[in-house]
């Protein structure tokens, strides 16, 4: 499989990743490299396979469902770029 | 007083222990030295101040005879550990100026143990990459050079910063993370020890997240011995990573020196690539006699999809990498460019913050996610990882023990020689990732040198949560190929 340039800019928006069109050759020829790269994975034969979901066998733990921390505002907020009253700031969202 | 800073982390704790010198002038030995290294850019923050005043708390605490395992060690922490009130970026704009308000469990366990902070480490950006050259710091130098030559090479990445100060004794040892490769092949790039351990022996909390299902933090040293002594501090069962694992650590350094005596050494065949230099074939058969004339058994061994695991690891780990870069928005923290609605700022500023190769992964884990290519793509590399896994088990299920390897297809390359095909720099880690995939243990210890006297490193694959079997093992090699340092040319 491999990617179109409509496709590059797609995937762009969906990651939310601003790309110019002068740089969209430039991507599509790298994920297309990578696209051909991982494309021998289709030989093999994974009938009955079942997909990895944990890398270590084991049992979740558990733990209790409490308050351990919290009431520091400031310091939740101390590395935002913009805030206000302990609020982050963005640009306007609703028109 | 011989050079402070030659000494390994056994030796130097001898010293520290006779009152030989004191953690204060051990720390300012190594200050010095990273003064006089700043052209290898390994250090990306030094923290002079923080170092003198732990070193100082260590020298009181000795005093009293309530030095922990690492009073006055010390060490460089990569810039992927979040270290209270100290900047830690991830080598990456899109982190800025971010000052973690919290600790990594990793680096709370070492100050615990009375470890001493230098300061953090450079990495290629988010630990992607195999050079340490996509950091947004710059590239980081190795201290070794090819015979009669000034080209500057690579030191490996992601853990470059680390490999290149531990070998430049510019630290006694650091800490690293290692998603495909990122421990062990630049510990082999460099001539220093760099294990991987299983993943869930070390929490991630607090670490920068790449992969979670593949990032795993470890050590790098200049001995085997060095690389034990840190690993017990660095291990341990930890509730804020439900994937940490609750099992006692063991006292590494008891591994060191025990008899291997009829192991079983696996040698996979499928290992032996087509075209592989006779030198890196030549360091392997070495290897291999070395551990045979401990008293091991060599047997050869099959692990029939390796050749998948790369392409398999560069769908999964773009993928996790794409979900797990999704926090990085310019709302809460870090960079933020400026625009007229909230998508536009999302865009503007994951565009000017994460940098070519960042972008290319999120890019290509954004694809292999979406709607209509998730069965294709993802859901068959899951499917295949396990069969990576299952190779492995059956391997020691039929009794083996440990598998020998090369850490990696060649030795360290110039900055800029590879990198204009991405796939050419994934190569690197050809030997290294299958055990990522696979969950397992894995040590890279040097083992001798190419014919231009550049370091070269073989790998010992163990089974999961039986690192100490890597440390015996290591340290037969390491007793056999020696220890090896760079010449000063900084």
């Amino acid at each position: 499989m491999s990617v179109d340039a409509t496709t590059v800019r797609r995937i762009a928006h969906l990651a939310r990743i601003a790309v110019s069109d002068a740089e969209v050759p430039h991507l599509q020829g790298e994920l297309n490299a990578i696209l051909a790269f991982v494309e021998q994975l289709s030989e093999v034969n994974i009938e009955g396979v079942e997909p990895m979901t944990s890398v270590t066998p084991m049992e979740m733990k558990k733990r209790t469902d409490v308050v351990n921390d919290g009431e520091i505002a400031d310091t939740i907020v101390g590395n935002a770029p913009d805030t206000m009253n302990h609020f982050f700031l963005v640009p306007k969202v609703v028109e | 007083m011989t050079d402070l800073t030659s000494l390994t982390i056994a030796e130097a704790r001898a010293g520290l222990a006779s009152k030989s010198f004191t953690a204060r002038e051990l720390t300012d030995a190594h200050l010095a030295a990273i003064e006089a290294a700043r052209v290898l850019n390994a250090y990306v923050l030094e923290t002079p101040d923080r170092a003198r005043e732990m070193a100082k708390a260590a020298d009181e605490k000795i005093a009293k005879g309530e030095g922990g395992p690492l009073a006055g060690i010390p060490l460089g922490i990569k810039d992927l550990f979040a270290t209270r009130d100290i900047r830690t970026t991830a080598c990456s704009k899109i982190l800025g100026n971010f000052i973690p308000p919290y600790e990594s469990t990793v680096t709370t366990q070492l100050w615990r143990d009375g470890a001493v902070l230098l300061g953090k480490l450079n990495n290629d950006e988010f630990a992607m990459g195999s050079s340490n050259e996509t950091s947004c710091f710059g590239p980081v130098t190795n201290p070794w050079r090819r015979d009669g030559s000034n080209t500057t090479l690579v030191p490996g990445g992601s853990s470059g910063g680390s490999a290149s100060a531990v070998a430049a004794q510019l630290c006694m040892g650091a800490t690293a993370t290692d998603t495909g490769g990122s421990i062990r092949q630049p510990a082999a790039f460099t001539a220093t020890v760099g294990i991987k351990p299983t993943y869930g022996r070390c929490s991630r909390w607090g670490i920068v997240a790449f992969a979670s299902s593949l990032d795993q933090a470890g050590p790098i040293a200049r001995s085997v011995r060095d690389a034990a002594i840190l690993m017990r501090s660095m291990a341990g069962y930890d509730p804020r990573d439900t994937t940490s694992v609750d099992i006692a650590v063991p006292d590494y350094e008891a591994a060191i020196g025990k008899s291997v005596k009829g192991m079983k050494i696996g040698i996979p065949k499928e290992y032996r690539l087509d075209g592989m230099p006779a030198e890196i074939e030549k360091l392997w058969s070495e290897g291999a006699e070395w551990l045979k004339a401990a008293g091991a058994e060599l047997v050869e061994v099959s692990l029939p999809h390796t050749k998948y695991a790369l392409p398999a690891y560069y769908i999964v780990a773009p993928a996790e990498a794409s979900s797990n870069l999704a926090r990085y928005d310019g709302v809460r923290y870090g960079l933020r460019e400026g625009a007229k609605n909230i998508i536009e700022m999302y865009e503007n500023t994951r565009a000017e913050g994460f940098g070519a190769e960042v972008r290319r992964r999120v890019l290509i884990g954004t694809y292999v996610l979406s709607a209509g290519y998730y069965d294709a793509y993802y859901l068959r590399a899951q499917k295949v990882r396990t069969l990576i896994k299952k190779d492995f088990e059956d391997c020691f299920a039929k009794g083996v023990n440990a598998i020998l390897t090369p850490a990696t297809p060649s030795a360290a390359f110039g900055i800029g020689e590879k990198g204009a095909d991405p796939v050419e720099m994934y190569l690197n880690d050809i030997f290294t990732v299958t055990v990522n995939m696979a969950g397992l243990p894995g040590i890279a210890v040097p083992a001798g040198k190419d014919t231009q006297g550049l370091p070269l490193g073989l790998q010992l694959i163990g089974r999961a949560f039986d690192e100490e079997t890597l440390f015996s093992l290591g340290d037969i090699i390491e007793q056999a190929a020696g220890r090896f340092a760079p010449a000063k040319w900084w």
